[in-house]
């Protein structure tokens, strides 16, 4: 009985609905008179008119349109519930050629995947957004949807939907109007045939300006929902025209499809070259790090304020060490204090491959300021160097470490540039340091560390000299 | 061989970029943020897709139509991040499609903090998301693995059409090592027999992972079972060190393997014969390869940064109950000396 009912050929649909397959493969699983047949009917004549089948990817959402590929001839991906959008997108921004149809229900699309709709809305995808609003959860039995109007009776509002519980309706059309992107707006309405005409002329708008790849479209359709609503074909139609109008408005909230240019997206570019180009690989030569077991690995942490460059004083050092044929690992501890506080790094260089790249107990502690002197004094091995800033006020070391005051901020200020005390201090490491690498690669690193910046170097290799003069 | 030092995550978005990845979608999450910042940079010099997402449930669901698009696509995040892809996830699976997803994980549950930590271990390994299904993990332990396993992942996700996860941690992210960057720069080819790519060829395509027929849908469950098992036969890789006589092994993964492998090196000096086992594949696991260490009498100690996760592969794979575990939490990394610690208790 149902395969006669059901019938809604068209040239853009299958002639034979083999995915559904059973024994009405040519009838859709849609309940009589429910819209989001006439929806699938309208969206394949319109692409089948427009000659967009080839192009056309259509998202299959989750709710009672989950079988939307059963029956539009065209590509399909089925979606996760809510995420239509961000599915279309991934899909438009791969295939800059694909036209992308993002076809939800009310739960879809206005509940769980709420934000979604909005960003993609907001980004002006390349996308024609589809939305059924039949107030309910037709899917999963007639719930609540943010759509259902108030007062009105579901499986979840037995008494109708009371604003102080649940709220007003959402209005996505005006929403989404706020929204400076999105090229075209329109609600429209299937619930009888001079309504389905306006709702064709403005599924083929949003198709159009697909086809032409100027942005992203939104319809809205007020859509029957006997079968839930439990309304016949009379009734159902009275709901819509008044009912639902009354709440949504049919209107055309704007179509800037003539003012707007084509999107058009770049070619993916795969070329090695290219690659070698942008990592700076060109020219770069290799370096040969060769197992040293009689080198005695050395450990390295460099503390301070955010801003007195202690990471880049460690990354100097990490680069002195590798291009002098070492092992070596930099690693940050930005700790609980990430922004504005204090920072500390790691280097360790070795003659063999590293393990922990942390630093617990250092070889040489270079300390900033105050509480980082403080902080991490104690954890020196035996034997090991602490380097301090001389404004850190005077300090006494632990047993068995040697402290060495440094006046790298007062080097750097007397050259007019306060961020280079650590290049002062980095002088005063390669002179007491001990790590066991040539005096040149301090300076060599710099190659590296102001590689945007090279006018730099010059100064910061007197800077570097004087530090280490100032420990001599 | 050109190189260079660069940090954890940079080495994702260089490997990903010479294996042909062309589109990343992304959310901020620290001490992932890097690969999105990398990715925001290079990508669009080269017309990659490059879009910062509004949650990780839209990035790994762009990422979900990029990859249904035939196209190698990157999703990568951290513990909440990596909780909220997780649904996603299931749907790659399910639909079988290729995907690469890096996991720079942190400490944990909740919120935790930004320090490293290994528990996230069951939600890579395991699955994670809802339904019957595994995905490829591999866990690298140095800047440049973090290179090379991310090429890695790309062909094994396009080899067998599924989700390969990295599974790292944020130590591993945010440090600086040396890179020798890739000799070779892959030029993808799209497979028009499954991909949905808006065009003629791919028309009559569809990706999905809903089937209503529950024979049908058992019948895919067994296929994407024989898929694993043929990830299990062909794909499962591990690293020894000193083995041959060792009386304890380690078992360790990730950042961790590299101090289990300064603890061995230490208790060797001091006269315990002690060895590491580092599975380089956490699925397919090396269970075979535990399991003949076992008939042969070693010894074993989990050395992860959780509380036994691994572990209790190890127990199914070894059949031994009596497994060690040295770990911590918290962001605190494993020390070497609580691992020769609990060596000498137990040689
Ligand atoms: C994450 C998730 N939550 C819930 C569901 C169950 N579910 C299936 S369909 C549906 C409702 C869809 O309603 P709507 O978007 O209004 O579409 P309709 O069925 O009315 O066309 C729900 C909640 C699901 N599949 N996934």
């Amino acid at each position: 009985m149902a395969s006669k009912e059901n019938v809604i050929g068209s040239a853009g649909m299958y002639g034979v609905f083999e995915r559904k397959g059973g024994s009405a493969p040519t009838a859709t699983h849609y309940c009589p008179g429910c819209g989001h047949g006439i929806l699938h009917k309208i969206i394949a004549d319109t692409m089948a008119d427009l000659d967009i089948q080839d192009r056309s990817v259509v998202m299959s959402p989750v709710g009672c349109s989950v079988f939307t590929y059963y029956y539009i001839d065209c590509g399909h991906v089925q979606t996760a519930h809510g995420r239509a959008p961000a599915v279309a997108t991934g899909i438009s921004r791969a295939e800059d050629d694909a036209i992308l149809i993002s076809y939800q229900g009310d739960g879809d699309l206005a509940s769980i995947g709420l934000n979604e709709t909005v960003q993609a809305a907001n980004r002006g995808e390349k996308m024609a957004v589809f939305f059924i609003n039949n107030t309910v959860y037709g899917m999963t039995g007639g719930q609540m949807a943010p759509t259902t109007l108030v007062g009105e009776v579901t499986a979840t509002t037995p008494t109708g939907r009371d604003p102080r519980d649940s709220g007003y309706p959402i209005h996505i059309c005006e929403l989404l109007d706020t929204l400076r992107a999105p090229v075209y707006i329109e609600r429209v309405s299937l619930s009888n045939i001079n309504q389905i005409k306006k709702a064709r002329r403005a599924v083929r708008r949003a198709l159009e300006i697909q086809r032409d790849k100027k942005g992203y479209a939104f319809v809205e359709f007020l859509s029957p929902c006997p079968t839930i609503l439990r309304m016949d074909a009379r009734r159902i139609e009275l709901f819509i025209n008044e009912e639902m109008e009354r709440e949504f408005p049919l209107k055309r909230f704007r179509d800037r499809s003539s003012e707007v240019v084509p999107i058009e997206r770049r070619e993916s570019d795969f070329s090695k070259g290219s690659l070698d180009g942008i990592f700076g690989l060109i020219g770069e030569e290799e370096v040969e790090v060769i197992p040293d077991p009689a080198f005695v690995a050395k450990g390295v942490k460099i503390a301070g304020f955010g801003g007195q460059g202690v990471l880049s004083m460690g990354l100097a050092l990490a680069q002195a060490a590798y291009r002098s044929g070492r092992f070596v690992s930099w690693y940050p501890d930005y700790g609980p204090e990430q922004r504005g506080g204090t920072s500390n790094c790691s280097v360790v260089i070795s003659g063999e491959s590293i393990g922990s790249p942390v630093v617990d107990h250092p070889d040489v502690l270079v300390a900033f300021n105050r509480p980082s002197l403080e902080k991490f004094a104690s954890d020196v091995r035996k034997g090991g160097l602490i380097l301090y800033d001389g404004l850190a006020g005077s300090f006494n070391p632990p047993e068995g470490v040697a402290a060495v005051p440094v006046p790298a901020t007062e080097i750097a200020l007397s050259r007019g540039v306060e961020q280079a005390a650590n290049t002062a201090m980095f002088g005063a490491l390669m002179e007491l340091g001990n790590l066991g690498l040539p005096r040149e690669a301090f300076g060599g690193a710099f190659k590296r560390t102001f590689a945007k910046k090279p006018k730099l170097i010059p100064l910061n290799l007197e800077i570097l000299e004087e530090g280490a003069r100032s420990v001599r | 061989m050109p190189a260079q030092l660069v940090e954890g995550n940079t080495a994702v978005i260089v490997g990903a970029m010479y294996a042909g990845c062309d589109c990343f979608f992304g959310y901020p999450i620290t001490p992932a943020s890097e690969i999105l910042h990398e990715a925001s940079r290079h990508f669009p010099k080269v017309g990659r897709k490059f879009v910062q997402a509004e949650s990780e449930e839209a990035a790994i669901n762009m990422a979900y139509g990029a990859a249904a698009a035939g196209h190698r696509v990157l999703a990568a995040s951290s513990g909440p991040g990596m909780s909220l892809k997780q649904e996603g996830i299931s749907y790659i699976a399910g639909a079988e499609l290729p995907c690469v997803i890096v996991d720079i994980a942190r400490a944990g549950p909740g919120l935790g903090n930004i320090g490293p930590e290994q528990s996230d271990y069951n939600q890579a390994v395991k699955g994670g998301g809802h339904g019957c299904y595994r995905n490829i993990v591999l866990a690298p332990n140095s800047v440049q693995e973090m290179c090379d396993f991310t090429i890695k992942a790309f062909d094994l996700a396009f080899k067998y059409r599924n989700p390969a996860v990295i599974l790292a941690d944020g130590v591993l992210g945010h440090m600086v090592e040396p890179l020798n960057f890739p000799q070779t720069a892959v030029e993808p080819v799209i497979d028009p027999t499954w991909a949905v790519c808006g065009n003629r060829e791919t028309r009559g395509n569809l990706v999905t992972s809903i089937d209503l027929d529950f024979k049908e849908l058992e019948a895919h469950n067994l296929n994407l079972q024989a898929k694993y098992d043929r990830i299990r036969e062909n794909e499962v890789d591990y690293e020894e060190y000193r083995i041959d006589d060792a009386e304890i092994v380690l078992v360790s993964y990730g950042i961790s393997s590299r101090i289990a492998k300064s603890a061995v090196d230490a208790a060797r000096r001091e006269g315990i014969r002690a060895g590491l086992f580092r599975p380089v594949t956490l699925f397919p696991f090396p269970a075979e390869e535990l399991k003949a260490l076992a008939e042969r009498g070693s010894g074993f100690i989990s050395v992860e940064m959780s509380d036994g996760q691994m572990r209790e592969d190890i127990r199914l794979a070894t059949g031994c109950r009596d497994v060690g575990l040295v770990s911590r939490y918290g962001g605190n990394l494993i020390g070497r000396d609580e691992i020769m610690e609990k060596m000498r208790e137990v040689a």
